[in-house]
């Protein structure tokens, strides 16, 4: 490579960085959760990947409908604590929940709970995915779970935040309201989007 | 009867075609046993579930994965090489063992059970094979098993001779798989190494917490919570404690897998031509 290639070549790269453009050329972070390929499906019905999310901070959770006493309180704590963003903030943060329960959750039973709960998109995606991707991403997540014969769930309750790479930035097992600590976090991911914008 | 004798032939092409075609450096003849249906009474109990589980058939490879297998899966999968493979996926000890990304070496030989995988690098290699991971309680169904029972358990002889491997340096280097076989035709499964299962994030999931502590800090949902039977099997109880604190990125020098698939893929392999079903 003669020395002006390379010079345009960095000029290039230093052009995409500034504009903090996503281009298809610039490698995924190594620890980026989106290194995990999913498909998931909305409560609309429509098809979505872990990696559209790039980009910006996502506030990632799993839950299933059926769960009657902790579920709704993570959905709580998700709500408060993006009630505790500005709006610009806010605007800035995606949130995504995935079911245990693709056997029984459909779009339908997912459209349900974000319209009895307002989590209306694009802001809120409550999507599932196959068995297997609901397997992997536990794992990547670090969720524990567990299907009981009566059809509960037995899973480790966790709001998380991922940076605009999806790497995994914070964790808070406080649900029902907002967590000080993690808010301070989003916010903090959030601001970093903000200014690099 | 002709027809019959022509697809038996067929069929012995195919699976013995499909074992060798695949395989670039070493070949292999990977070979899956069947394992009837029936129940396990788990050392894992919920108070959710019925003492005893059902278990429906399936196959297990015979042997844990070689070296020498996932050298060929790395080969022709090369986002699985060592330093190609997401830290995501693995951690910094992957395939330490071996002498290069695409190498064995002294250390790690071509028929010794592969060690330093992550659970994500097993689960892609039994995908490769159209198989995935065991599941905790179909792993503890064939475990139960010694040369001549299937379920050895409450055999005090059989409980030493397992817990005299489980007090193994594991400096020792590791030995070649294969050798005496239990009730099911399955070797190795409590000598040489450690097992990853499909559920490994799913053994110890504490109890429901519901009653104690911080209501807000709620951990866990749903009904019925695990709880140790059969607490005098210790040998495999410290298999739980071991897979239960494990993330799924994480390697072990001494903990490798083997891949389960459905029963019927063993006498059916999926390359059948539609016709040749008639």
């Amino acid at each position: 490579m003669n020395r002006c290639h390379r010079t345009l070549t960095i000029l290039a790269y230093g052009l995409l960085a500034s504009f903090s453009v996503w281009a298809a050329d610039v490698p995924l972070a190594n620890d980026s959760v989106y290194q995990l390929e999913i498909s998931l499906t909305n409560q609309d019905g429509k098809p979505m990947t872990l990696l559209e999310h790039r980009g910006q901070p996502l506030l990632i959770s799993m839950f299933y409908t059926g769960c009657q006493f902790v579920c709704p309180r993570i959905i709580d704590a998700l709500k408060k604590t993006e009630a505790s963003l500005t709006p610009a903030e806010r605007k800035n943060t995606k949130v995504l929940m995935v079911t245990f329960d693709p056997e029984h959750d459909d779009i339908a039973a997912l459209k349900t709970v974000a319209t009895e709960r307002g989590l209306a998109s694009p802001q809120w995606a409550i999507a599932r995915t196959d068995d297997r991707n609901v397997r992997k991403l536990a794992a990547a997540l670090g969720i524990q779970y567990r299907a009981l014969p009566n059809g509960d769930f037995n899973h480790t309750s966790v709001l998380i935040l991922l940076d605009a790479e999806g790497r995994i930035v914070a964790k808070t097992s406080t649900i029902g309201g907002a967590d000080p600590e993690f808010v301070t976090e989003v916010k903090k991911v959030a601001k970093q989007k903000i200014a690099a914008k | 009867m002709q027809s019959l004798f022509s697809r038996a032939v067929l069929f012995a092409v195919l699976v013995v075609g499909s074992a060798t075609l695949s395989f670039t450096n070493f070949v292999f003849a990977t070979e899956y046993v069947t394992i009837p249906a029936g129940s396990i009474t788990s050392v894992l109990a919920n108070d959710a579930a019925p003492d005893a589980i059902p278990i429906a058939a399936f196959a297990m490879r015979a042997t844990p994965v070689t070296n020498g297998e996932f050298l060929n899966f790395v080969n022709a999968h090369s986002v699985w090489q060592r330093g190609r493979a997401p830290a995501t996926f693995v951690d910094a000890s992957y395939l330490n063992g071996w002498r290069s990304a695409t190498e064995l070496g002294d250390s790690a030989r071509e028929h010794q059970p592969v060690t330093s995988v992550s659970w994500f690098a097993a689960e892609a290699f039994c995908e490769s094979e159209g198989a995935r991971l065991p599941t905790w309680m179909e792993w503890e169904y064939v475990a139960a098993a010694d040369e001549t029972s299937t379920d050895a358990r409450r055999d005090p002889a059989w409980r030493a001779r397992i817990l005299s491997w489980y007090s193994r340096s594991s400096a020792v280097p590791i030995e070649s798989v294969g050798g005496p076989r239990n009730a099911y035709g399955v070797s190795n499964i409590h000598s040489l190494i450690w097992e990853w299962v499909d559920d490994f994030n799913a053994l110890l999931v504490s109890a429901d917490s519901r009653t104690q502590g911080d209501p807000d800090k709620v951990q866990f949902c749903g009904a019925g919570a695990i709880s140790l039977k059969s607490r005098d099997n210790y040998a495999v109880l410290m298999r739980i404690a071991l897979l239960s604190s494990l993330n799924a990125a994480d390697t072990t020098n001494n903990l490798g897998f083997r891949c389960v698939r459905k029963a019927s893929s063993s006498t059916a392999p999926p390359s059948i031509p539609a016709k040749e079903k008639k």
